[in-house]
């Protein structure tokens, strides 16, 4: 329910919430099956359902309100471009480190090679891996931008993911600028590429140690699904972390935790009212607000050398 | 040789604790009967750590995961026994609760002054429920870094022993916010100005280790895993089932020797002949041994140099490819 919804795989919900720590960006057949049918009766794209409260959505309506459902306020997933032409200055984003590229370090093959999904999905998404990272200028303020793609096996975080968000912030500590990083990963740490996923969280924090130390700023915002080995890392350790309604927010994923209390769960869970709620978050946003609140921030806490 | 098996053996041990039933047997035999059959036990004996060595030299990567998850293999509560003088247990998060499966103290390891910070899963039944079986809570976590600072503050360095099966997922700890708990943990021990030496005594499951994880040197005991989910987890993910949970851990890469390879440890601590679970105290020496020489590696950097190798060592880890006016390069930790 992206902005490609004709060749993208279904948008990963609370619902087909697989493995949540980390997956590899495989949803389950029938969930798979069920959304192409879906798509299928709806006359010529027009009509979309909504993921938060089931209605059935004017396609172009939606899209005039940023990717918001106009009936129940659900934030649909939405691409690394989009989010970077709704929150930065036009035409002022300039994208960094373009030459890294994701490689297959285990030789990691089960049903079908990563190598293979790779391809697919850099075909599919015209991306390279899961993040995009650059500079560019919020109302006029220069700031080191990134962002996760979840249409690009999930939004998890590889080498190559990690590489981006540590190179980032190391460029945002030496221009001495903002670093504002939107999260979106139903993926947390890439499986396929297994304990280098793993340390990439450890990476992307002590990098973030570093410009904490240097003065810098940091601003984490949380999008539907933050999830895992990303939230669990760089996601949560914002100088100030906001997220946007209705997002699936938390550790471990909702089937994993439900079989092992072998107990429902109760509603609202991991949502982004219930780590309000909870104490986890600063603030949550609406997302046609998201620019001129990180604006505010930028405003208010500006760059102190230590 | 059922019996033996019954009381916590592994398949492939068979062969291994069939010598040691026969040795024990014929060991009783003597001692009842007066007749010396110390010939005939010293060949037995033989030929069992023969059997030793070349079953465990070639496990397979499930097999270490089986042995890893030993029921018998030390826990951290007994390496602290075994390396330790003086060691206080100290508790609490000083915030929520203690949680019993993270156990963190002071004392001296070969003369030097360290702060522990291990995870606990538990001898008894009792004990082990306490511990959800070494997964720990947010409170864990919270618990591991506030004893961890106060090492910082006072100049000592730390020791952490990782044997987990994940941070608990449970409702609790999702809303005491288990992964801002672990972000946390990474980002304060990435920047403690103390030597920190990782080791992974048993089981490195994915975040819930790594949360007391990083450090200066990370080792591993020759037949621990440390991996970014089990391999029950990725065969539910691939399969659809767990019953692919041994083609998993072929493919994850985790054992010690692969995150050898790939630099993410910088050394593989031999574990005694057939597993550490067969001689603890063998195994304690061993791990005693290599930390100790890398404490006294570490002991002459300052606290600045400790970070910054900490941070350098981090920059280096991930494996990708990098094209700089038209050249391929392969960067990274492989
Ligand atoms: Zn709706």
């Amino acid at each position: 329910m992206n902005d490609t919804p004709q060749d993208s795989l279904p948008s990963p919900t609370a619902k087909r919430q697989l493995d949540p720590a980390l997956d590899s960006g495989l949803e389950p057949l029938e969930a798979r099956t069920d959304a192409v049918k879906k798509r299928r009766d709806m006359p010529a794209n027009l009509w979309m359902q909504c993921d938060g409260c089931s209605k059935l959505l004017y396609k172009p309506r939606v899209e005039e309100k940023l990717n918001v459902c106009p009936e129940c306020n659900y934030h649909f997933e939405i691409s690394s471009a989009k989010r970077i032409q709704m929150i930065l200055d036009p035409a002022s984003f300039e994208e960094r480190f373009t030459n890294l590229s994701p490689l297959d370090p285990l030789g990691f093959r089960a049903l079908k090679a990563y190598k293979d999904r790779l391809v697919e999905t850099q075909h599919r998404t015209g991306l390279k891996d899961a993040c995009v990272v650059g500079t560019g200028k919020i109302e006029r303020i220069p700031v080191v931008f990134g962002v996760s793609d979840s249409r690009f096996l999930r939004g998890s975080m590889g080498s190559v993911v990690g590489e981006k968000i540590f190179r980032g912030v190391e460029l945002a500590r030496d221009l001495k600028y903002p670093f504002i990083f939107v999260s979106g990963s139903g993926g947390g740490a890439r499986m396929d590429e297994g304990i280098l996923s793993l340390m990439q969280m450890a990476k992307t924090s002590a990098a973030l140690a570093d410009l904490d130390r240097h003065g810098g700023l940091f601003i984490s915002v949380l999008t539907n699904p933050t999830m895992g080995g990303a939230l669990a890392s760089f996601a949560a350790l914002g100088d100030v972390v906001i997220a946007e309604p209705k997002a699936l927010i938390g550790f471990a994923g909702p089937n994993v935790i439900r079989e092992t209390i072998k107990a429902d769960i109760p509603a609202g869970f991991q949502t982004s009212e219930f780590l309000l709620e909870h104490g986890f978050l600063d603030r949550i946003v609406n997302r046609e607000d998201l620019r001129s609140t990180i604006a505010s921030f930028l405003r208010m806490f500006v760059f102190r050398p230590a | 040789m059922a019996q033996q098996n019954i009381r916590g053996g592994l398949d492939f041990e068979a062969p291994i604790l069939e010598l040691e039933n026969k040795i024990e047997e014929l060991r009783s035999f003597s001692q009842t009967t007066q007749v010396d059959l110390s010939d005939q036990i010293e060949k037995l004996l033989e030929r069992c750590n023969e059997k030793k060595r070349a079953i465990f030299a070639n496990l397979s990567p499930w097999q270490k995961v089986l042995t890893a998850r030993h029921p018998r293999r030390p826990l951290s509560s007994d390496y602290l026994q075994l390396m330790m003088d003086d060691f206080v247990e100290l508790f609490g998060d000083r915030s929520f609760r203690d949680d019993p499966s993270i156990v963190t103290g002071f004392g001296r390891l070969g003369g030097h002054k360290v702060c522990v910070v291990g995870h606990r899963k538990g001898k008894d039944t009792a004990e082990k429920l306490a511990c959800y079986f070494g997964c720990s809570h947010p409170e864990g976590y919270r618990k591991a870094l506030v004893k961890m600072q106060l090492a910082d503050k006072f100049g000592i360095p730390i020791i952490t022993l990782i044997n987990t099966p994940g941070a608990y997922p449970g409702v609790g700890a999702e809303e005491r916010g288990q992964a801002f708990i672990i972000a946390k943990n990474l980002m304060e021990m990435a920047r403690l100005r103390v030597p920190i030496i990782c080791t992974v005594i048993g089981e490195g499951g994915s975040g819930g280790a790594l949360g007391i994880g990083v450090g200066n040197r990370n080792l591993m005991l020759e037949h621990s895993y440390y991996s970014v989910i089990s391999p029950e987890g990725c065969s539910a993910i691939l399969w659809k089932n767990t019953e692919f949970k041994e083609r998993a851990a072929e493919i994850l890469k985790l054992t010690a020797e692969d995150l050898l390879g790939f630099g993410i440890i910088d050394e593989i601590v031999p574990e005694p002949p057939g597993g550490a679970h067969r001689e603890p105290v063998r195994a304690a020496q061993s791990l005693k041994e290599a930390i100790l020489r890398h404490l006294r590696e570490l002991e002459k950097l300052s606290g600045e140099d400790l970070v910054k190798a900490r941070y350098q060592k981090l920059k280096r880890m991930g494996v990708y490819e990098e094209e700089t006016a038209g050249l391929l390069s392969l960067a990274g930790s492989a």
